[in-house]
């Protein structure tokens, strides 16, 4: 067995999702098959292989002059919120 | 090109004309970019609900965009190399006004703000936007099944899938409801459903196509491109979107080379250098499939081609690392929807903390949990150099061997898939064998290289088959004009039990 129930939960509450008991289970089975077949990439010597560090071809990312442009007015970043109010996104309470 | 109905112009054969030919229609006044649109969106009324293609479809929208192209042709105003071309995008990508889902429940009712800069840049190029296509959620998977709004249908066989990730962008150009469509592509979700529906689809070079505005899955792979009936046509498209973006510090300055050109008249085959991948023929590859990439080999040879075959060792460790790569930046790139600043919350949860792992729990699904699990597990603590680390370097070995294979090789050929379109059901509760369809394609995005996939053949059930070609970094000129080459010698015809969906 490749990962065991408990750090299947462990991974869920890492990654911020409620997952049933049942969920949980078929997880654990899904994730043990598809690490097997990752596993695989142990059988390859990587000695002295640098990582695939950043991107493509030309060198790093271009830079640009840092200046000063307009930005999405609030209304506009607000009108997805689920809940908003006072110029602020609201959540549920925080400190009891 | 599926050569059914390119029949010249005149109303009646709108549907039949790709992107060029309508443009070429309008410019020349004999058809308005309202009739355009008109001919698309009754097409699109009239197919749709056996297909399936679309998340949205902004009738108005168009007829708008449509009605204003005619005004600016009447006064005289230049005519962008899109003029008049409905066009279809794929829901990853932001387009102001209109819903953008990613197929998720968690983004059920989100209008972005803005378009994304290959939108902008089509609407630019006078494209009109139709409305946004079925996808699976998050672009996670190769069937669209994954959809959190119901399934798209393959239109040569409603029975089959039409691929995916970008099923629907697949499915609408081969429909003749759009003739251009926009899609992305992190392990094959452009050329995978491209293969599926007998339509070209090219995956661009990594910072070719500006990701501004398109939702990010993996964002070391992801790439925007087209959808087409001819490479002509994505070409057109590709034309229209390349180029350096200050919004995206991974969008390259290189030069944009006139991809159009290249591709308009059909290239000679004779001295291009076509690589044939050893590892991406026989085991486990369709014999249909194998004998139509072999029959494109021989058409090559014919017409003056020297074909070799190259060697890329490390391919077989391709998925492994892929889905170790991918699902890492997924877990880290979908850790934004927390029911705050956009789309579903969770009701009535008594905490913070509870409320954003309710919103996730309810607004994700099964394939995309998978993900994100498996991509935290691959960057936690005491796993991330087994897993994460180790993959990284399996990716540079990946670079390499293309690099090897390029000093032989212009261009380099194979499959684009191992099987053509399967049923709907088939692989869904085994992602390891739905993983496993991306098996061709996912090197491309590992080492940064374009692909492109071009209808090939039919299988003896009336299925189409795609080939895949491959390209240099920023070799895109050199591709579409190979694949423009291959697309002639080919001359290939809808079989005689091509169905109805696919025919003008």
């Amino acid at each position: 067995m490749k990962i065991t129930l408990d750090e299947v939960k462990r991974i869920a509450a890492l990654a911020q999702l409620d997952l049933t008991a049942a969920d949980l289970e078929r997880m654990r089975g899904q994730l043990d098959q598809i690490l097997r077949y990752v596993d695989h990439l142990a059988e390859l010597d990587t000695t002295g292989v640098e990582p695939a560090e950043g991107l493509v071809a030309g060198g790093g990312p271009p830079l640009r002059e840092d200046e000063p442009a307009p930005c999405l007015p609030p209304d506009e970043a607000l009108a997805n919120a689920p809940e908003s109010g006072a110029g602020h996104f609201k959540v549920p309470k925080v400190i009891g | 090109m599926i050569a059914a109905g390119d029949r010249g112009p005149g109303k009646g054969s709108l549907l039949g004309l790709g992107a060029a030919g309508l443009r070429d229609l309008f410019v020349r006044g004999e058809a308005s970019a309202l009739e355009i649109a008109t001919a698309c969106l009754d097409r699109i009324a009239r197919v749709e609900p056996g297909i399936g293609a679309f998340l949205t479809v902004d009738a108005e929208g168009a007829q708008r965009q449509a009605r204003l192209l005619d005004d600016r042709r009447a006064a005289g105003a230049p005519a962008g190399i899109l003029a008049a071309v409905p066009v279809a995008i794929k829901d990853v990508l932001c387009v102001r006004g209109m819903p953008t889902t990613c197929g998720s429940r968690i983004l059920k009712g989100f209008f972005p703000p803005y378009d994304a800069t290959c939108v902008e840049r089509l609407r630019a190029a006078g494209a009109v936007i139709v409305g946004k296509a079925n996808m699976d959620e998050f672009a996670m998977g190769s069937s669209t099944e994954h959809s959190a709004y119901g399934r798209t249908r393959n239109p040569w066989d409603g029975q089959r899938v039409p691929g995916g990730s970008s099923g629907g962008s697949a499915a609408a150009v081969a429909a003749r409801e759009v003739p251009l469509s926009l899609g992305s592509d992190t392990g094959g979700s452009i050329r995978q459903p491209a293969a599926f529906t007998g339509t070209v689809g090219l995956k661009p070079t990594y910072g070719r196509v500006s990701r501004y505005g398109l939702v990010a899955f993996a964002s070391s792979l992801d790439q925007v491109g087209p959808f087409a009936r001819s490479v002509q046509d994505a070409a057109l498209a590709l034309q229209a979107m390349a180029g350096a973006d200050p919004r995206d510090s991974t969008c390259s300055p290189v030069p944009v080379e006139d991809y159009a050109a290249a591709a308009r008249t059909p290239a000679s085959l004779e001295g291009l250098r076509v690589g044939v991948p050893a590892e991406f023929m026989g085991e486990g590859l369709d014999p249909e499939i194998q004998a139509a990439v072999e029959r494109c080999i021989a058409l090559l040879r014919d017409q003056g081609a020297r074909v070799v075959e190259v060697p890329l060792p490390h391919s077989r460790h391709a998925i492994a690392a892929y889905y170790v790569v991918a699902t890492a930046e997924a877990s880290s790139n979908l850790a934004r929807y927390d029911g705050v600043r956009y789309g579903a919350r969770a009701a009535d949860a008594p905490s913070l903390g509870a409320m954003y792992r309710r919103t996730r729990a309810e607004g994700f699904g099964a394939e995309v949990k998978r993900r994100i699990m498996l991509g935290t597990y691959a960057l936690s603590a005491g796993y991330y150099d087994a897993y994460y680390l180790k993959a990284m370097k399996v990716r540079t070995l990946i670079r390499r061997d293309f690099e090897l294979a390029f000093r032989q090789a212009d261009v380099l050929l194979g499959p684009t898939t191992p099987s053509p379109a399967f049923r709907f059901g088939e692989k869904l509760d085994d992602p390891l064998s739905m993983y496993l369809s991306d098996i061709y394609t996912v090197t491309a995005n590992l080492a940064g290289i374009p692909g492109l996939s071009l209808p090939c053949g039919f299988t003896r059930d009336g299925l189409p088959i795609g080939c895949q070609l491959l390209g240099r970094f920023f070799g895109e000129r050199a591709l579409l004009s190979a694949a423009a080459g291959l697309e002639a010698a080919l001359r290939l015809q809808a079989p005689a039990s091509a169905p109805a969906e696919v025919l003008p």
